[in-house]
Parts: C-alpha cells; sequence; structure tokens
C-alpha cells in the first residue's frame, strides 16, 4: 500500500491505496466523487475526464499514486456556492446532453478547452472535444452550449 | 479493469532510476505518462512486479537549446513540446505530428520519450523523429550514457535500441529552421492511429526544394525514412507534376502491413498519394 495526499475539489485527502489504483476508483470509490463515470475500458471515451493541476487527464488512465501531492478538480468541484458553472449552465440550457452519461467528462473538457482559448471556434470546439464520446446527443448542441458559454465567460471577464 | 498488483517506486533522479531497474531486471517496467503502458497493464497484456515512475524526474523534463540542436528531455509531455516556441521555429515538423497524435487529454500525459520507446509502427512521433535526423541519448548502469542515430534506434515492433537497465533520457534534433512541415496522417475517423502517415519537411529556395527530408508512419515494422525520396526531391520545383513523379518511388523496398484498415498494397498506394501531398503542403505549393 502507499499513502497519498491529494486535493480533490479543494479538499485533501490522505489515503492508503494500492499502487495499481486507478485515479478514477480512487475519486469513486474512496472518496465518493461519484459524478466522475467510467465509461470504456480503452481510454478512449473521455467520461472519466477531470483536471489535474488544472489541466485535463482521462482518469481512468493516471495511477492514483501519480496524483500523490497534486491537485485534482472533478464535475462535482466545478459549481460554487450553489451556482452552476457557466459550461454546466449552458450544456442545461442548450439541451446538450440526453442520457448525460458523457457530460461529466465533456464538461471538464470543455472547460480545460475555453481556459485555452476563450473564443474557440465551431471547429477548434469539435477538435478540442475529440477524445470524449457522446452517443446520444449527435454533439450539435454540446458545440452551441460550449459556443453559449465562450460568451458568458468572455463577458464575465469583462465586467469583473 | 484493473492491473494485477505491483510495487510502486518513484525516484527522483536518473541514477535512482536506473539502480531500481537493476535491482529489480526483467521484472520491473518504467512508467512514463502512462498513456500506453496503462493500457497494457489493465488489460493484462504485461503485469510487472515493480512499476518504476519517471515522473518526479525533473532532469527529464523540458526543451533547451545548445547551438543548432534542440535537447528535449524524455518526459516532455506532448502538450509541452506543441507549447514550445523552439520547437515550433526548430522542428516545425515536430509540432505537425504531435498535433495529430490521440487528443488533448492523452496530450497533456503522454510524453515524446514514452512514445518513441514505446515504438508502435501506427505512432506518429517516430517518423518525424527520423525524418528529422534525431539522436537518442540512454543512459545506462554506473552513470554511462550513449548516444544512438535514428536508423539504429528503431530496431522493430515495439523494440529500439534502449535495452533492460537502461532509459532514454533525450533526443537530440538538428535543428531544421526556417524548413516548410507537413504531417499527413490518414485515419478514416477522427482520433484514430495512423492507417499511414507521412512526415515531409522542406527547404524551399526560389520556387524549388533545396532540401527534403520525409519519414513514414505504419509502412513497416518500424517507422522508415525515404532517403531515395529525399534525394529524387532536391531541385525540383514545387509543383504537382515534378513532386508526383519524385515520389513514385516511396513504397518501393516496404513492407507494410495488411489488416482490419486496409491491406499493404492499399497502403503502398496510400504512401504515394500521401507523400506527394505532404511534400507540397510543407513546400507551401
Ligand atoms: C485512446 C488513445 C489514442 C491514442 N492515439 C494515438 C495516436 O493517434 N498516435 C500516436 O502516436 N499515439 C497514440 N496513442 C499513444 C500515446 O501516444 C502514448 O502516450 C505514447 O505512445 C506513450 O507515451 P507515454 O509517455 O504515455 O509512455 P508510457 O505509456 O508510460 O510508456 C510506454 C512504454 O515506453 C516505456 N518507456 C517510457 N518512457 C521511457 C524512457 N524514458 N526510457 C525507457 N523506457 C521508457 C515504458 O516502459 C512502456 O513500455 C494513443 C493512446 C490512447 C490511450
Ligand atoms: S473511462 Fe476513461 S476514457 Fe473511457
Ligand atoms: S448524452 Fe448520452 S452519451 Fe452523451
Amino acid at each position: 500500500m502507499s499513502r497519498i495526499t491529494v486535493i480533490v475539489d479543494g479538499v485533501s485527502y490522505t489515503d492508503e491505496v494500492e499502487p495499481r489504483t486507478l485515479l478514477v476508483h480512487y475519486l469513486r470509490e474512496t472518496v465518493g466523487k461519484t459524478g466522475t463515470v467510467v465509461g470504456c475500458d480503452t481510454s478512449n471515451c473521455g467520461a472519466c475526464t477531470v483536471h489535474l493541476d488544472g489541466t485535463s487527464v482521462k482518469s481512468c488512465n493516471v495511477l492514483a499514486v501519480q496524483a500523490d501531492g497534486h491537485e485534482v478538480t472533478t464535475i462535482e468541484g466545478l459549481a460554487q456556492n450553489g451556482e452552476l458553472h457557466p459550461v454546466q449552465k449552458a450544456f442545461h440550457e442548450c439541451h446538450a446532453l440526453q442520457c448525460g452519461y458523457c457530460t461529466p467528462g465533456m464538461i471538464m473538457q470543455a472547460c480545460d478547452v475555453l481556459k485555452n482559448n476563450p473564443d474557440p471556434s465551431e471547429q477548434e470546439i469539435r477538435e478540442g472535444l475529440e477524445g470524449n464520446l457522446c452517443r446520444c446527443t449527435g454533439y450539435h448542441n454540446i458545440v452551441k452550449a460550449v459556443q453559449q458559454a465562450a460568451g458568458e465567460l468572455s463577458s464575465q471577464a469583462v465586467s469583473s | 479493469m484493473i492491473p494485477a498488483q505491483f510495487d510502486y517506486i518513484a525516484p527522483s533522479s536518473v541514477e535512482e532510476a536506473i539502480r531500481a531497474l537493476a535491482e529489480h531486471g526483467d521484472d520491473a517496467k518504467v512508467l512514463a505518462g502512462g498513456q500506453s503502458l496503462l493500457p497494457i497493464l489493465r488489460m493484462r497484456l504485461n503485469a510487472p512486479g515493480v512499476v518504476i515512475d519517471l515522473g518526479r524526474i525533473g532532469e527529464l523534463q523540458g526543451i533547451t537549446e545548445e547551438g543548432d540542436t534542440l535537447v528535449i528531455g524524455a518526459m516532455t509531455t506532448y502538450a509541452a513540446v506543441l507549447a514550445s516556441e523552439a520547437v515550433g521555429t526548430h522542428a516545425a515538423l515536430l509540432s505537425k505530428a504531435i498535433q495529430t497524435v490521440a487528443d488533448p487529454q492523452i496530450r497533456h500525459r503522454g510524453t515524446i520519450g514514452g512514445a518513441l520507446v514505446h515504438a508502435d509502427p501506427a505512432g506518429d512521433v517516430g517518423a518525424p523523429a527520423l525524418a528529422l535526423g534525431a539522436e537518442f541519448v540512454i543512459a545506462g548502469p554506473g552513470g554511462s550514457s550513449r548516444t544512438v542515430a535514428g536508423d539504429d534506434f528503431f530496431e522493430d515492433l515495439f523494440t529500439t535500441a534502449v535495452g533492460e537497465g537502461e532509459l532514454l533520457t533525450h533526443i537530440r534534433v538538428p535543428k531544421h529552421t526556417g524548413w516548410g512541415a507537413h504531417y499527413e496522417k490518414f485515419v478514416r475517423v477522427s482520433h484514430q492511429w495512423s492507417i499511414v502517415g507521412i512526415a515531409a519537411t522542406v527547404r524551399s529556395e526560389g520556387g524549388s526544394i533545396a532540401e527534403a527530408r520525409v519519414g513514414l508512419t505504419n509502412m513497416g515494422s518500424t517507422p522508415l525514412r525515404a532517403k531515395a525520396v529525399e534525394e529524387a526531391l532536391v531541385g525540383k520545383p514545387a509543383t504537382d507534376e515534378a513532386v508526383r513523379a519524385a515520389v513514385a518511388s516511396v513504397a518501393e523496398g516496404t513492407n507494410p502491413p495488411s489488416d482490419l484498415n486496409g491491406d499493404s498494397d492499399y497502403r503502398k498506394h496510400l504512401a504515394t498519394v500521401l507523400t506527394r501531398r505532404a511534400v507540397l503542403a510543407a513546400a507551401g505549393a
């Protein structure tokens, strides 16, 4: 067993884990962040996407021990004081989900896209979400939601 | 699925990592970005007793310039290579190829050294590294270090000159400042491995090709360099007709695989079409 300390959604956790524990299983089963889901066995689907030190990773393809001393943000850490994050709000308003299974990863990756490029073109959004698969929506409303969130985030930045 | 049990070691220097490798022999496996190794462990295609994580070794990360050479640490992530102005300016071919690798999440974790040592013939980093004439710096026991040329680095499917007990520490890439570059990757759906990929970089002079370098992905058990085509391109105008003729023989002597994505002859045909496109794009035509 290895002892790790990880900050998850702003709270520090210290736990004993088996080195083979995947970060996604640590988050779900030890920390209880079941908002982050597993959608595949091949690291293709992106449903498990979280931020590790502020950049997106597929948490099924990272060991929990590799996150020792680092900071993780999951979908559960995005809303602040009961207010949905602008990307969450835009997914809701634009009907960017049907079954919702891909949504936690999709939103975390959309946040990463917008962090690096606050005003992405449709093509840049589609390429930024290349590693996130959705079996329901056809992606159309997902792209719209990211565009709407980009607008909202940039007007927030202007007004603050 | 979850991997079989293993012990985990996270050394903080190359020396410490080499000692750990010596101690555990073939029971140990090196972990870089994990983007190939973790899927392999999860599918239980391999079950090492010890995993040695290079992620905490600072000296393996980053990009520096030494005169006419770019020195890239093995643990430099794809994302860091893409963000590097020096690579964009002096080895644009590497950036162009890495842009096509996997997806942003995987590019945040995957490393250039991991990709090269993994040596998947369908991987996109070997061909541009070969085309640019990269050299590979390998550390071994007792502080030893040797440098291997590209042609000697890739030995076979998933096999390189990095032996048991050794680590790839850096690659040294000769600067190709001012050369145009293009990576033409043929896939049928987005987010796929190369069916065939062509890495081309060209130095142009007054509308003609003064020098060219061409690397081939997935045209054999290792990445290949098309030296005959490189020579045939010298002095040619960057026109469709001239380039088409110069690259016509690019598949000669190659032995590409046949699989669900296409048979060997199909890949040979693809290679000639894609090489023409890649060279023309690299020449800015
Ligand atoms: C969904 C998905 C899609 C992908 N698509 C593509 C694609 O389109 N094109 C492409 O090229 N690749 C693709 N990849 C593979 C990706 O590029 C991997 O990141 C890369 O092949 C391995 O780099 P790594 O740092 O993650 O290495 P790891 O997975 O950690 O290691 C790979 C191997 O190299 C060894 N190793 C690593 N570093 C060293 C070192 N410094 N010295 C000695 N041995 C070392 C390890 O022991 C292991 O055997 C994809 C992967 C996934 C999961
Ligand atoms: S569960 Fe991680 S990519 Fe599918
Ligand atoms: S909403 Fe069902 S998978 Fe995307």
